[in-house]
């Protein structure tokens, strides 16, 4: 090989041993090895596709096999759209090396020059025509347990052959024909199942546990296991287990009742902080005359995981294994190691697929209740299956935040200087970064870690728009002490973010009598981001200057992901009567190499629509004794009869690396419709989620009233009024021609004492055309 | 101990249980081994563990056993297998109509249920007819497809 060593990318650096990667295991038969795990987002299948391409060999060839602490190199957590950026690459290497040394191989055996030779499925092939020799025969005589060299040519973009097709997903099958497919269908020789009595708090100590009360309420013959403040019940029918709420029959000491108030995200401005800066030193650019200030907030969300999670252990002869759908099975084997005082050699961690979690759900909790059960219980395999309410009750949620953003304008009404001032909880609590809940119950529970985010952007993740501002910092507001346990959730901190960055850059336009899309598109030099702002604007027959207030509106939201993945931008279409009903929306990405391109729009359709149901219904809601929102009832999501039609489109280009895609759409989507909800009521709601009393709530308000003038408020008092029937057309547009002319209507403007910056705009602040032939597209 | 005999995707088949309560869902999975019915949230809210009972698509995670002796049940399994797939397992493959794929036994159910019924639903009617069941990935529209294709296919085929 002549081409000079490279830096070896992702994974690959820290694990560059090639027979951690691939193997030959029989004639015909390649298995490949990832740390990446799959979690509903079909990563399997592209990391499939990716080592079929550089190995040349046909997909069908290739076992894959992922997340499993004696197999696997070592690739964390399977997070933060990292796993095509980083883990797809990491492999993609690998096999290109493995390719390398064969063909080497296959060259000295041969007698001729590597340049010769060629591999189709997996023969050498000398100037194109067959060989003796394949993978297969040359196996026995390379040897993998060499390290990669980074310098293995890659088979050019332009050349591939699996990579950048659609390819059907790996698991769908199984799931489709009810086959076992998920962890709760899994089962051990000898299982027994187990339910934990859970510690409510960190330090608080069990009183009284009715045992007898326990006994009636199970269907049948339970056990009791009990290991410092860890309590629970063991019995060979999960029926039997299930049926005990036992959380209601035992007491416990040093618990302080919550203040139900912090539910809100107000609330955090009242709490203690750490704070820092990051970005741009102060300036005197923000105290300018001309800027302009809103505060934006989201609630508390949980994954709301479609099943509750489960996991299996099994402690044998000093050697504990553990079945379990986290997104790590390295670092749930070392916060195991250091909770249970084993040795990381004496533990195994095998993945095994689960409900789509989106983040930090029950998963790693769970595991650590089964492998603490099991080690009270040696020879004896667990099953602990959360109940529906635990999983509500006792996953970490994700925290909520607000956000205020201030920006100095130029005089044309853009931003010449930025800053977000960002509260928020941590967004980390998973292991390595916060204790399993078991484990905070056992008789010496590991210490706890000083609050901290997450190191490369929790709460400051898309902290700051891509947008060309010369000068732009975050202050991050940590709050360390939060009602319940947090920790990430799909995006982190991006979508608090990016819905306050985009609604306020929908406000500065309005301001600026701009139209949305051409404001972003003035202050965007990014070449991609340009692209799929334009790209979305023609797929939504964007139209400039529709007017707004009418019911019906339109909006749109644009982010790169970490300012480093995937970029998308997504229109959202909208009416408001009664509540907010979706009616299109549509997105255009560039996600770099999309290695199975449908695949890829599968999971911008999916962060869209996850968006949606964060947005307009979710919210954790509190009482003194913990998680109020603890079924499908009190934390409700996104229906069948609630999702619009959706397109997606991806902006081809010509590249070899894929940027992170599945977190990209889900900041963005979040933005539009909160745009596009302003949009329609001519007025903006800066708290999320945009729930029916919110709405009400400002139309209702006094400046609205004055702002948009009587007319319109006894109209929206109509719509609103409950004993109506909802309108099921817009309201007039007249209306808001009328008012437009004559009034201004820039709410926040009004309070931040501004009036006069705003008046010099047109008071119709969307331009060019809108008070004639403006009309709705389908 | 009490012994209970229904018919099982077709069969008739006996099962004993320690107590009546146990659920339906709970003797699909562990007393069959048909995993395929899966485990939501046993509180009739999320449709993960819907089942054809009678014809009529219904929720089994707190539907006592005993409640359902002499019926007949139809679960994922009894549906089609890869050799043999319904249209709707065809379609939701076709489709890539899934991520995680947890909630999909239970939308097969809800739609063989409505195409059962109504055998050129439109797609207004579909979702209707799966708003009993959570998706929370967000393969709505995927879903909602390929229950469109799965119609025509089955139209095709009586044609």
């Amino acid at each position: 090989m002549t081409a000079p060593a490279a830096p070896l990318t992702g994974a690959l650096a820290e694990h560059p041993a090639l027979d951690q990667w691939v193997a030959f295991p029989a004639p015909g038969k390649i298995t490949v090895r990832t740390g990446k795990v799959e979690i509903g987002q079909g990563v399997l299948t592209a990391m499939l596709q990716l080592a079929a391409e550089e190995l040349d060999v046909a997909p069908q060839r290739i076992a894959i096999s992922s997340g499993d602490t004696d197999f696997t190199p070592n690739e964390g957590f399977t997070a933060g759209s990292q796993s095509m950026q980083f883990g797809g690459v990491a492999l993609r290497q690998a096999c290109a090396e493995v390719r390398a040394l064969f063909l080497q191989h296959a060259a000295e055996r041969l007698g001729c020059g590597i340049a010769d030779l060629s591999i189709a499925d997996g023969r050498i092939l000398r100037h194109g025509a067959p060989t003796a020799e394949d993978y297969w025969t040359l196996a026995a005589t390379v040897r993998l347990d060499v390290k990669a060299t980074g310098a293995a040519p890659r088979k050019p973009a332009a050349s591939y052959d699996t990579v950048g097709r659609s390819a059907a997903r790996l698991d769908l099958p199984a799931k489709v024909f009810g086959a076992p497919a998920f962890i709760h269908d899994m089962t051990l020789a000898g299982v027994r199942h187990a339910r934990p009595v859970r510690q409510p708090r960190r330090g608080a100590t069990i009183g009284t546990i009715d045992e007898a009360a326990i006994r009636r309420a199970a269907r049948g013959e339970i056990e009791f296991v009990r290991h410092g403040n860890f309590l629970a019940i063991v019995g060979d029918d999960e029926t039997a287990v299930e049926a005990v709420a036992a959380q209601t029959h035992a007491t416990w000491h040093g618990v302080e009742p919550l203040n139900p108030l912090q539910q809100q995200a107000a609330s955090l401005l009242q709490q203690p902080t750490i704070d820092r800066t990051v970005g741009a030193p102060p300036s005197e650019a923000a105290g300018r005359a001309n800027h302009y200030e809103a505060t934006y907030s989201r609630a508390y969300l949980a994954h709301a995981s479609i099943a509750p999670s489960c996991a299996l252990a099994e402690f044998r002869e000093g050697h504990l294994t553990v079945w379990t759908h986290a997104q790590g099975v390295f670092p749930l084997r070392a916060a195991l190691a250091q909770s249970l005082g084993l040795e990381a050699k004496n533990i195994s961690v095998r993945h095994v697929q689960g409900p789509g979690c989106y983040g930090h759900n029950g998963a790693d909790d769970v595991a650590a209740d089964a492998a603490i059960i099991a080690m009270q219980k040696p020879g004896t395999p667990i099953r602990v299956r959360w109940r529906r309410e635990e999983e509500f009750a006792f996953e970490p949620v994700s925290p909520a935040m607000v956000v205020k953003v201030r920006a100095a304008l130029d005089d044309a009404g853009r931003p010449s200087d930025w800053t977000a001032e960002i509260w928020s909880g941590t967004h980390s609590a998973r292991p390595g970064s916060g204790n399993l809940l078991g484990a905070q119950a056992l008789p010496h529970p590991p210490p706890d870690y000083p609050p901290a985010d997450v190191p490369d952007g929790g709460a400051v993740r898309n902290g700051t728009p891509l947008y060309a501002i010369s000068a732009k910092r975050i202050i991050h507001h940590l709050v360390p002490e939060t009602p319940v346990r947090t920790s990430a959730l799909r995006g982190l901190g991006a979508m608090p973010n990016v819905f306050a960055i985009e609604c306020f850059i929908d406000e500065l336009a309005e301001r600026a009598g701009e139209d949305p899309v051409q404001y972003r598109l003035a202050i965007t030099s990014d070449p991609r981001a340009r692209a799929v702002i334009e790209r979305v604007a023609k797929m939504s027959a964007w139209q400039a200057g529709l007017p707004a207030g009418t019911g019906r509106g339109r909006g749109i939201g644009f982010a790169r992901y970490k300012d480093r993945a995937a970029y998308a931008a997504v229109v959202v279409e909208l009416e408001v009567d009664e509540t907010i009903r979706l009616a299109r929306m549509w997105c255009a990405a560039d996600v770099g190499l999309a290695v199975n391109p449908d695949g890829a729009i599968n999971q911008l359709e999916g962060g869209m629509i996850q968006s949606a149901s964060w947005v307009l219904k979710e919210q954790v809601r509190l009482e003194t004794t913990g998680i109020a929102s603890r079924d499908g009832e009190t934390y409700p999501v996104l229906r069948f009869s609630e999702v619009p039609q959706i397109t997606v489109e991806l902006i081809e280009g010509a590249t070899d690396v894929p940027l992170g895609a599945g977190e990209a759409t889900a900041s963005p989507t979040a933005a539009a419709i909160g745009n596009a909800v302003a949009h329609a009521l001519g007025t903006r709601l800066r708290d999320l989620p945009l729930t029916r009393e919110r709405i009400m709530a400002t139309l209702l308000s006094s400046e609205w009233r004055v702002a948009n003038g009587d007319a319109n408020y006894s109209l929206f008092a109509t719509h609103y009024s409950p004993s109506r029937p909802r309108l099921s057309r817009p309201m007039p547009r007249e209306t808001s021609v009328a008012r437009c002319g004559s009034r201004g209507r820039r709410p926040g403007a009004r309070r931040n004492g501004r009036r006069a910056a705003w008046r010099r705009a047109s008071p119709c602040g969307r331009g060019r055309g809108w008070s004639s032939g403006t009309s709705w597209r389908g | 101990m009490a012994q209970f005999e229904l018919t099982l995707n077709g069969r008739t088949v006996k099962v004993t249980v320690a107590n009546e309560e146990t659920s339906l869902l709970a003797v699909l999975r562990d007393a069959f081994g048909l995993v395929g019915t899966r485990f939501g949230c046993g509180l009739e809210q999320c449709g993960c563990c819907m089942v054809l009972i009678d014809g009529a698509p219904q929720k089994s995670c707190a539907k006592p056993i005993w409640s359902v002796a002499g019926k007949s049940i139809t679960t994922i399994e009894g549906l089609g297998t890869p050799e043999h797939p319904h249209p709707l397992q065809q379609a939701l493959l076709d489709e890539q109509a899934g991520q995680c794929g947890y909630c999909l036994s239970g939308i097969l159910i809800s739609a063989k249920a409505l195409l059962d019924r109504s055998p050129s639903p439109s797609r207004a009617e579909i979702a209707q007819a799966l708003d009993d069941n959570i998706c929370r990935c967000g393969s709505h529209n995927r879903i909602l497809r390929a229950v469109e294709k799965a119609a025509a296919m089955q139209r095709e085929a009586t044609r």
